[in-house]
């Protein structure tokens, strides 16, 4: 028979890291339905059969965030055999909130205490069995990064499933409260199993005013009443109000039971060193350089020293492959229409973007060392004042920059952001930021139009991209993204090292995510935009481009750049042709001017755009919707197919705007 | 005295804590809860949020937020 079990915790309590141990690489990662909340489910090493889902780090069951709802409903909802609740053991009264409130479901619960060997090496000690006692449940002090007490915990988790034995207390209440809460238990016994809610969780939820909870009930007004009535009176006792009143009586349980079963004679080891890591790394002074410091060095890493080789290899790597292929094809005698669709449809569109894959993965490696060392929470908190005028968090600002490499993995990246608003804020603002593949663009622009002031075009550029951000922001936020985002209420866990196997399969993960996309959408984008560059309105293949069916869309849709300043159809069929990667832009434009030199090229330009208009033309390249890789991972990270399509609409709305006010309002001036 | 208030270095006991919705729940659901001690350890370099240590871990909230939860015995620790 099969099992399923669950593992919760909060942030930053080891939660990944214990999962890894559990599970290996055995994992499928998925979303909860309806919410993009990250669902990793896996079997338990050894046993097939026992199923252990991942549930999203939070620290309280309330109804506010959409971690927290995912998670009680799938406690509720699914019937797992078992919670596996892990805990920090440095930082246990933080950690025992949640476990008191898991353990009012009544389901069997183990209580993992994560990091023992930290709370041994600092001289401090837990007396595990009895806090197993006063709990009543089983605890097992573990240490998930080392592997210590993993099989220990397997065996227990196996009894645990077999004996199915709930917590054997859930009264950690006395007073005003524990009378509140069962004299409302009375009431809605029978609601609450008609509805399939434990009746303690319920009475419990009752107590606090949680208003999904009333709703799931389906209580009559003569009930509410009463539940009124007995929650006002407690207040009144207690000379608090209910949410203050349940918190102050867990805390209030928690620290006379760690009195009695935890020793701690000083701050571990961890918490005293990142105290130090700290004076420098949120230094008042240094506290910004630093973080640019490391961004540079990621970026300079990523971009040039380990990525550029390696992405140079797997393009060469890519093109002898192509010719290979072909030179196979032509000797079999393939018919030409099958080899052009293989080698210039397929091989080209998925390889141009296969080729990002060296760099998505190291950015990855990157981003996973320091998300998992704990620098991030410190970026966030040195940031936030700056992005917080804008509506987000200093949780968006790492997703942000990164958007300057490659907005793939910046959208990527959004998933760390706990907040499903300022997730979806930032995946509309980060293609804004310039990434690496627009340079081509502006080097080739700039050459022929501005070759005294690259360097000055190029800033201005960037620039442009952070304004047009901070805009749209403001925007967004007084519009769409209106009310409250999640409180910027935040863990700064201590600085630990980062675990290799959970950085190694983050990476994996991220890479497998990337290559399926790029043998989904991106083969299908390849295919299509194939097909309207090889062939004419009458389906027969054209071997000069302009004469196709691409040329042909470009050329209707060229009048409405015209305000812009390019009525131009080899600009127009450029900017299509940039959906699929956005350097294509300038091989579309190399390819339809049919220049064979770079000198030429720019004649042919200027043949096309005044200065200003190539000005408005680069305005509008940097703007308008990303490339098909980053609409794909956009549409995935977004969770619908309609938002990624909204997404999309509104960058490029905001590109030929601001391209228009860039040509109108400089065609008065110049 | 508001928690926003207090220097870094200093700390207090909490007496009241204000705010309502989702970010009171968060605060509460922190540990931020009345009789709590607390200590400001911290300014981040742009003037906010604040680094705080309570309950033996550290906690970072705006300053905005902090001027909603009141404070009594207020002194360097």
């Amino acid at each position: 028979m099969s099992h399923l079990l669950a593992l919760a915790g909060n942030q930053n309590c080891g939660k990944t890291t214990l999962f890894n141990a559990l599970t290996g690489s055995n994992q499928h990662v998925g979303n909860f339905p309806g919410v993009t909340v990250e669902k990793k489910e896996g079997s338990i090493k050894k046993n097939k059969d026992v199923v252990l889902v991942d549930l999203p780090g939070i620290y309280s069951l309330s109804p506010y965030t959409s971690e927290e709802v995912v998670t009680r409903d799938f406690l509720v909802k699914e019937h797992p055999d078992a919670i596996i609740n892990i805990v920090d053991a440095t930082n246990l009264e933080r950690n025992l909130y949640l476990t008191l409130q898991l353990m009012e479901l009544n389901i069997p619960m183990i209580l993992a205490l994560n990091m023992m060997d930290e709370v041994r090496a600092s001289g401090n000690t837990i007396h595990v069995n009895q806090l197993s006692e006063n709990l009543g449940i089983p605890v097992i002090p573990i240490s998930a990064a080392k592997g210590e007490g993993i099989s220990d915990l397997i065996s227990l988790v196996l009894k645990t499933v077999r004996d199915k034995t709930p917590p054997q207390k859930l009264d950690f209440c006395q007073g005003e409260v524990h009378r509140a809460i069962h004299s409302i238990a009375h009431i809605i016994e029978d609601h609450s199993k008609a509805a399939g809610y434990p009746v303690r969780f319920a009475a419990t939820k009752l107590v606090e005013g949680d208003e999904p909870m009333f709703h799931a009930l389906n209580l009559d007004t003569g009930d509410i009443h009463i539940i009124d009535h007995i929650v006002e009176q407690m207040e009144q006792d207690l000379g608090t109000d209910r949410e203050a009143a349940l918190a102050d009586m867990r805390y209030t349980y928690i620290e006379s039971l760690c009195s009695q079963c935890v020793v701690k004679h000083q701050e571990t080891r961890e918490q005293l060193r990142s105290e130090k890591i700290d004076r420098f790394l949120t230094n008042k002074y240094l506290g910004i350089p630093i973080f640019l410091l490391i961004m540079m060095a990621i970026f300079w890493l990523t971009f040039s020293v380990i990525g550029a080789p390696l992405q140079d290899l797997l393009s060469r790597g890519i093109d002898s492959f192509t010719a290979s292929l072909e030179q196979m094809m032509t000797n079999a005698e393939v018919t030409p229409w099958l080899i052009s669709l293989i080698v210039n449809g397929v091989c080209a569109g998925v390889g141009s973007v296969l080729s990002f894959l060296p760099i998505i993965v190291l950015l990855f490696f990157f981003l996973s060392l320091l998300e998992d060392s704990g620098y991030m929470a410190r970026v966030a908190f040195v940031m936030d004042k700056l992005l917080r005028k804008i509506g987000l968090s200093g949780r968006s600002f790492v997703p942000m920059l990164i958007g300057f490499g490659c907005s793939v993995p910046a959208i990527m990246a959004t998933r760390t952001l706990s907040s499903d608003r300022d997730r979806k804020m930032t995946i509309v603002l980060t293609p804004f930021m310039s990434c690496s593949a627009k340079l081509p663009i502006y080097g080739m622009i700039t050459a022929a139009f501005f070759p005294e002031h690259g360097a000055l075009v190029m800033i201005s550029l960037y620039i442009l991209g952070i304004v047009v951000a901070i805009l749209s922001g403001l925007l967004l936020k007084s519009t769409i993204f209106q009310g409250n985002s999640v409180p910027f209420v935040m863990e700064l866990p201590a600085y630990r090292l980062p675990d290799a196997k959970s950085v190694l399969l983050h990476m994996w993960e991220k890479a497998k995510d990337f290559l399926h996309k790029a043998f989904t959408i991106i083969f299908i984008a390849s295919i299509v935009i194939w097909f309207l560059q090889s062939f004419d309105w009458k389906m027969n293949m054209v071997s000069d481009s302009s004469m196709s069916i691409l040329a042909s869309i470009g050329s209707v849709i060229a009048p409405i750049f015209a305000p812009l300043g390019f009525n131009d159809w080899r600009a127009s069929t450029a900017l299509i042709t940039g959906f699929t990667a956005k350097e294509s832009v300038v091989s579309t434009l190399t390819i339809l001017t049919g220049a064979a030199n770079d000198a030429q090229l720019c004649s042919m330009l200027s043949q096309i755009f005044t200065p200003l208009s190539a000005f408005s033309f680069l305005a509008f390249t940097i703007l308008y919707m990303p490339c098909v890789a980053a609409f794909a991972a956009s549409k995935r990270e977004l969770g619908s197919m309609k938002q990624a399509l909204l997404t999309a609409g509104y960058q490029t709305l905001t590109a030929y705007l601001v391209a228009l006010v860039i040509f109108q309002v400089g065609s008065l001036i110049v | 005295m508001t928690l926003d208030l207090v220097k870094p270095g200093e700390g207090g006991t909490i007496t009241v804590v204000g705010g309502e919705g989702a970010l009171r729940r968060r605060l509460l659901d922190m540990g931020l809860t009345p009789r709590t001690k607390v200590m400001v350890r911290k300014v981040a370099p742009m003037g906010d949020p604040i680094e705080l240590f309570l309950r033996g871990y550290v906690l970072t909230i705006r300053a905005e937020d902090a001027a909603k939860i009141e404070l009594e015995e207020v002194h360097k620790q």
